[in-house]
């Protein structure tokens, strides 16, 4: 995980955040142990294009930029995300590497989820797992489709 | 609705002249026009267009983007996409072309009295959607909560960049723009404007949805409209379609059933969801 700017330990309920909203206190306790809040300054990165999928953000307050960099041409921003949204789902996957770069475009703050523990937890309480995996799909799916529109160019006429 | 009799609308352009012109971005402009020989031009329907002909080129529709009753001025907001907005983006001013119009039926502003309205632009679909937004201004205690999304390309294509300024800076309007791709220097948000709306500020039950963009854009805007719980009939989408006559008469602009031209631009979603559908029309 990248060094943030601070980090405290955070005592994980339903309410922290709108993603955990359905989910049961004693889950969501037995993950606090593995739960941080972080912040991160501006310009900062979360996570780097190839390093260790080793979190799950959920965004608390700030904006952070998703980018690409290619060796020919200047970084691109393709998506940026708020409070309330989540960064992050590389580490359910087998090679466990993120696959752009993450960057803070202001003082951002986040609770960050060790993805060793949520992997494991998802494994042992499979009820809850389907839960946290029911409620990741829709976004996904909802950023696959906007990207599948963005790559229309649609305003380009 | 009825169609027109031939006595009923002007079919016949009127020479305008422009007397500004501002560059918006690369490819568009803004026109001022006003009549030759000066007088008013003629009230219009926030979302109406007129058709523009610069002269020998042939004729387009274009939205009236604002207007200056005091001055008798139009201002229309064209993009360079072919022959004929190509040379109106080039018309420098005191240059002379053809205008008539108003036409169309345009955005319900007397529905949606207090009700919240989100409203979402996509590229040159700002330019309709701003003399509604003036006019909801000027009596802004009649309406909610007003959301504007305005999305585009990247930031070299936002138009309007000081009136939006403006827009932003207001407390009884929450003004958010996106854009598909950006680099470093741009500190908003980026991705598409549907993206905007599960966290935007309304009461579903009262509200109205304007969108006006790419059609894509407008059915996913429409999609993530009804997903938070909005009437489709509440939701009003902007259409564009090929026009000749631009008054109902010769069924170019036809879009399933509806003449867009005469029952629009501006349309009901469930009018047009059938449509919206099917691969080609
Ligand atoms: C009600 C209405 C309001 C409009 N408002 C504006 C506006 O405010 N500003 C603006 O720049 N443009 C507006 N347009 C679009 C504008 O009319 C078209 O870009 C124009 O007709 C293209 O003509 P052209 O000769 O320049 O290009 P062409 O060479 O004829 O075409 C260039 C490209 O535009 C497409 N096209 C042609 N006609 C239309 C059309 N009517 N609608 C959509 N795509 C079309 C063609 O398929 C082609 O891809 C509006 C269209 C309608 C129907
Ligand atoms: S343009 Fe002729 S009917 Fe609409």
């Amino acid at each position: 995980m990248s060094a943030a700017r601070s980090s405290r330990p955070h005592a994980l309920a339903p309410s922290s955040h709108p993603f955990l909203r359905d989910f049961d206190p004693p889950f969501l306790h037995g993950l606090a142990p593995a739960s941080q809040e972080r912040t991160f300054a501006a310009d900062e990165y979360l996570l780097r294009d190839g390093g260790e999928a080793d979190g799950f953000y959920l965004l608390l307050h700030g904006k952070v930029a998703l980018e690409i960099a290619t060796p020919e041409r200047p970084r691109l921003t393709i998506q940026t995300l708020g409070p309330g949204e989540v960064l992050g789902w590389s580490w359910l996957l087998p090679s466990h590497r993120w696959h752009l770069d993450a960057r803070a475009v202001k003082e951002t703050r986040a609770i960050v989820l060790e993805a060793a523990a949520l992997r494991h937890a998802i494994d042992a309480h499979p009820r809850d797992g389907v839960r946290f995996l029911t409620a990741l799909l829709p976004i996904i799916g909802q950023r696959l489709a906007n990207t599948r529109i963005q790559l229309l160019d649609i305003h380009r006429g | 609705m009825a169609i027109p009799s031939r006595d009923d609308v002007s079919i016949v352009p009127r020479p305008f002249v422009v007397r500004d012109r501002v560059v918006e971005t690369g490819d568009t402009v803004s026109l001022d026009l006003v009549p030759v020989g000066g007088g008013p031009v003629p009230e219009f329907a926030p979302g109406q267009f007129n058709m523009l002909s610069p002269f020998g080129a042939g004729e387009v529709a274009i939205s009236i983007s604002g207007s200056d009753e005091e001055r008798g001025s139009w201002t229309h907001t064209v993009r360079s996409a072919g022959k004929v907005t190509d040379r109106l983006t080039r018309l420098p001013p005191g240059a002379t072309l053809g205008v008539r119009g108003p036409y169309g039926v345009g955005w319900p502003l007397a529905s949606a009295r207090d009700h919240d309205l989100l409203i979402v632009a996509g590229g040159l679909g700002l330019p309709p959607l701003r003399p509604a937004i003036r006019r909801i201004l000027a009596h802004r205690t009649e309406y909610g909560r007003v959301e504007i999304v305005y999305g585009a390309r990247t930031p070299s294509d936002l138009v309007f960049s000081s009136e939006i300024q403006r827009w932003r800076l207001r407390d009884d309007l929450r003004f958010q723009t996106t854009v598909d791709a950006a680099g470093r220097d741009w500190y908003g948000d980026v991705g598409l404007v549907t993206a905007r709306i599960p966290d935007a500020r309304f009461d579903p039950a009262r509200t109205q949805v304007w969108a006006c963009g790419p059609e894509i854009m407008m059915k996913a805007v429409a999609q993530a409209a009804i997903a938070r719980g909005v009437p489709p009939a509440a939701i009003y989408l902007s259409m564009e379609r090929n026009m000749k006559c631009a008054v109902g008469w010769c069924g170019h602009c036809q879009f399933g059933p509806e003449f867009v031209c005469r029952d629009g631009p501006v349309l009901p979603y469930p009018a047009l969801a059938p449509w919206l559908a099917v691969r080609e029309v």
